[in-house]
C-alpha cells in the first residue's frame, strides 16, 4: 500500500488554503497509483488539532497533530526534524509540501536531513513504481520539464495554485505526537511576522489578483487597484510589478514575477503592466488573463486572454462598478 | 568576514531559446551564459558586508564545464577576491548532487558566511543551500531579503507572501539570497583588469548520485490566442460578460 505524507500548513493557528491543495494532489496521485492512504501532519500550538476534520474532508486518512508553544510560529529546524522523524519512522513513499514561501523553505530541509533529491515547485506529479514523475516549470517559465526521481522516500512540493482543493470527505483519524527534538533549541529563531497591517488574503492563497504596474503613475494611484480587487469581496488580492516596489509604491511582498512571488491564480488582471519577460515569469501559469493597457502593442496582449486597450483611469473605475454589480447578483 | 558565494553559470534568461532534436535539453549553440540571477546579488551582498565592515574576503565558488571560469572571473572583477571552479562536463539536475560536491569544497574554508542564490533561473527549485547547510552542519535561512551581522550573530528579514518575518541566526551560517540587498555592480574597468590577476583554483567536482533527472523538456502550453475586447471604458460591459459567461471566473 502507498502512503503519502502532506505537511499541511498554517498561520496563526488555522490553515492555509495551499493545506487543502496538497492534501488533493497527494489524494490523487495515491488513488491513482491504485489506493492507499494520505496521512497529514499539522504543527503548531495548543488547539492546532481541532483543523483535522478539514483535513479529512479534503481526503486525509490520518491527521498527525504536533502541538508545542515553541511551533506557535514557524520553527524551521524543529519543523523539519519532526517531519523527517515521521517520515522515516512511518515508512512513508514519500512527503508533499507546498512550494509556497515556507515550504520552499521547510522542503529542502527535509530532503537534506533525510539525504534524498527535492523535486520543487512541481505541477503536477504521478508515481510510477519506485520512480515518480513530475512536471515542473523550468527557464523561468520558459520551458516545462517532466522530472523522473528515483528512490524511497521522495520530496515534493507543489506548486499554489496548480492543483485545485477538492473533497474526498472521510473522518480522519488522529494521533498526536511530540516534536522529534526540543523547538527550544533551534539555532534559527523566527522572532516577528509582521503581516503589514494585512489579514486580508495573499498571494498564494487569492483566487483572483489584480496587479499593477507603472501606467499608474503614483503610489496614490493604486486606490484604484485596491477598489478594484475589493469588489472581489475577499477574493482578491493585490499585486505589483518591479517597478512598482523599486519606487516604494508597493511593499516588496507583493512584487509578482522572476524575483518575487510566482503566482497561478483563476483571474489575474494586469493594469497598466507591460508585461516584461521577467515579469511573466511570475504570473503566465494564471488560468484567465485579463490586461488593461493604453498600448496595443504591450507584450501583456501576447499571454491576456482578454484585453482592453485604453486609459486605465477611465477603464478600471467602471470595471470596478461592473464587477461590483456582477457579483451582488451572484 | 571570510564569506564564500556559489554561483551558478545559466543560460541568459532575457533570451529566448530552442529545445534541442532529443527533447531532453536546450539547443545550446548560440546560447549565451550569465550568472544566475540571485547568485549576482548574493555576490554583491557579501561584497556590501565587508565593505560595511570595513575588511574581508570573498570567495567565489563555481561548479561547471570550462565556461564557468568566465563567469568566476566576472565575480573576481565586481570584487570577489578568488575563485574556486570545480569542474564538470555537465551539471546535473539533481541539487543534492550538486549540493554534495559544493559541500565538499566548502567544508574547509573556515567561512563565517556561506551565500547562495534563492534559486538558480534554470532549474527554479531553491534546493542547493539547506542541502549544503546540512551537510556542513550549519544552519540555514533562505530567501533573505535584509541581512545584518554584529558580534556572531545575524538577523535577517524573510518575504513572505502577505508577510515578513524577522529571523534571527548564529555564525557561521548558510544564507539563500533573495532580491532586496541591492543591485548587483557593474565591474569598473579597473576591476576586471585587477580580476586577471586573482587567483583561481581549478579541481574536479566530486558530484554525489544522481537521483533527480528531466526525461523531457517541452515549450510551455501555448495560451489560446487572446482577443482585444475593445477600446477604452465601453468595453468593460463586454469583458465582465466574458469572464462571467465564457471563462466562468466570477
Ligand atoms: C534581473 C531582473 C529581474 C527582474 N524581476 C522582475 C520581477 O520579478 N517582476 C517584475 O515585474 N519585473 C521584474 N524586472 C523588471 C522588468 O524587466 C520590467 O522593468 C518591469 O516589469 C516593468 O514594470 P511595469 O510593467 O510596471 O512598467 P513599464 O514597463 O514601464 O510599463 C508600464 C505600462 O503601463 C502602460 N500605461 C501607462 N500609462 C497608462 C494608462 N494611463 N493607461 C493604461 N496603460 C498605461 C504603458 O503602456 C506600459 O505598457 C526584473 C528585471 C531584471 C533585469
Ligand atoms: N553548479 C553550481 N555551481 C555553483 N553554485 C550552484 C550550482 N548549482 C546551484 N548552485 C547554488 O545553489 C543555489 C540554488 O540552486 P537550486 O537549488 O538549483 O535552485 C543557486 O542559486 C547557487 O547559488
Amino acid at each position: 500500500m502507498t502512503t503519502l505524507l502532506v505537511y499541511a500548513e498554517s498561520r496563526g493557528g488555522a490553515l492555509r488554503s495551499v493545506a487543502f491543495e496538497a492534501v488533493t494532489a497527494a489524494r490523487a496521485a495515491v488513488d491513482a497509483a491504485g489506493g492507499g492512504e494520505v496521512h497529514a501532519l499539522v504543527a503548531g500550538s495548543s488547539g492546532i488539532a481541532s483543523v483535522a476534520s478539514d483535513l479529512g474532508r479534503h481526503g486525509a486518512d490520518l491527521v498527525v497533530t504536533v502541538e508545542h508553544e515553541g511551533l506557535a510560529r514557524y520553527n524551521p529546524e524543529a519543523i523539519a526534524a519532526t517531519v523527517a522523524a515521521r517520515i522515516t519512522s512511518g515508512g512513508y513513499r514519500g512527503a508533499v509540501f507546498s512550494a509556497s514561501a515556507e515550504g520552499r523553505d521547510l522542503a529542502p530541509r527535509v530532503a537534506a536531513i533525510l539525504g534524498v533529491p527535492l523535486a520543487a515547485d512541481v505541477t503536477a506529479f504521478t508515481l510510477e513504481g519506485d520512480a515518480i514523475s513530475a512536471t515542473h516549470p523550468v527557464y523561468t517559465g520558459k520551458a516545462i520539464a517532466t522530472l523522473r526521481l528515483e528512490g524511497t522516500p521522495a520530496v515534493l512540493s507543489i506548486r499554489p495554485g496548480a492543483v485545485s482543493a477538492a473533497e474526498s470527505p472521510r473522518e480522519a483519524r488522529v494521533e498526536s505526537a511530540a516534536p522529534a527534538v526540543d523547538p527550544g533549541a533551534s539555532r534559527v529563531v523566527v522572532t516577528e511576522v509582521d503581516t503589514r497591517g494585512g489579514g486580508t488574503l495573499d498571494l498564494a492563497e487569492a483566487p483572483v489578483i489584480v496587479a499593477g504596474g507603472r501606467g499608474l503613475r503614483e503610489a496614490a494611484n493604486f486606490a484604484l487597484v485596491e477598489s478594484l480587487a475589493e469588489a472581489f469581496k475577499g477574493r482578491a488580492a493585490v499585486g505589483a510589478t518591479r517597478a512598482v516596489t523599486d519606487d516604494g509604491w508597493r511593499d516588496p511582498a507583493d512584487q509578482i514575477g522572476q524575483t518575487g512571488r510566482l503566482v497561478s491564480p483563476d483571474l489575474y488582471i494586469a493594469v497598466g503592466i507591460s508585461g516584461a519577460i521577467q515579469h511573466l515569469a511570475g504570473m503566465r501559469t494564471s488560468r484567465v488573463i485579463v490586461a488593461i493597457n493604453r498600448d496595443k502593442d504591450a507584450p501583456i496582449f501576447k499571454v491576456a486572454d482578454y484585453g482592453i486597450v485604453g486609459d486605465l483611469f477611465e477603464v478600471v473605475p467602471r470595471l470596478t462598478e461592473e464587477i461590483g454589480k456582477a457579483r451582488g447578483r451572484g | 568576514m571570510k564569506i564564500a558565494v556559489c554561483i551558478k553559470r545559466v543560460p541568459d534568461t532575457e533570451l529566448r531559446f530552442t529545445i534541442a532534436p532529443d527533447g531532453k535539453a536546450l539547443d545550446t549553440s548560440g546560447l549565451k551564459y550569465e550568472i544566475s540571477t540571485f547568485d549576482e546579488y548574493a555576490v554583491e551582498a557579501a561584497l556590501r558586508l565587508n565593505e560595511a565592515h570595513g575588511s574581508g574576503d570573498v570567495t567565489v565558488v563555481g561548479l561547471g564545464p570550462a565556461g564557468m571560469a568566465e563567469l568566476l572571473r566576472r565575480a573576481m572583477s565586481m570584487g570577489a577576491d578568488r575563485a574556486v571552479h570545480l569542474t564538470a562536463e555537465e551539471v546535473p539536475f539533481d541539487g543534492a548532487a550538486v549540493a554534495e560536491a559544493l559541500a565538499g569544497a566548502l567544508t574547509e574554508g573556515g567561512y563565517d558566511l556561506i551565500l547562495l542564490g534563492r534559486n538558480a533561473t534554470d532549474t527554479g527549485s531553491g534546493a542547493v543551500g539547506p542541502m549544503v547547510a546540512h551537510r556542513l552542519g550549519l544552519p540555514c535561512v533562505t530567501a533573505v531579503s535584509k541581512l545584518d551581522v554584529a558580534d556572531g550573530r545575524g538577523t535577517a528579514q524573510r518575504v513572505l507572501e502577505g508577510a515578513v518575518e524577522t529571523v534571527t541566526f548564529p555564525l557561521p551560517a548558510v544564507l539563500t539570497i533573495d532580491e532586496g540587498l541591492g543591485r548587483p555592480r557593474i565591474p569598473s574597468l579597473k576591476g576586471i583588469m585587477g580580476a586577471k590577476k586573482k587567483p583561481l583554483d581549478e579541481r574536479p567536482a566530486q558530484l554525489g548520485p544522481v537521483r533527480l533527472a528531466v526525461t523531457s523538456l517541452a515549450p510551455p502550453p501555448e495560451r489560446p490566442a487572446g482577443r482585444i475586447v475593445g477600446e477604452g471604458a465601453d468595453a468593460v460591459p463586454e469583458l465582465v460578460r466574458l469572464l462571467r459567461d465564457e471563462a466562468k471566473v466570477l
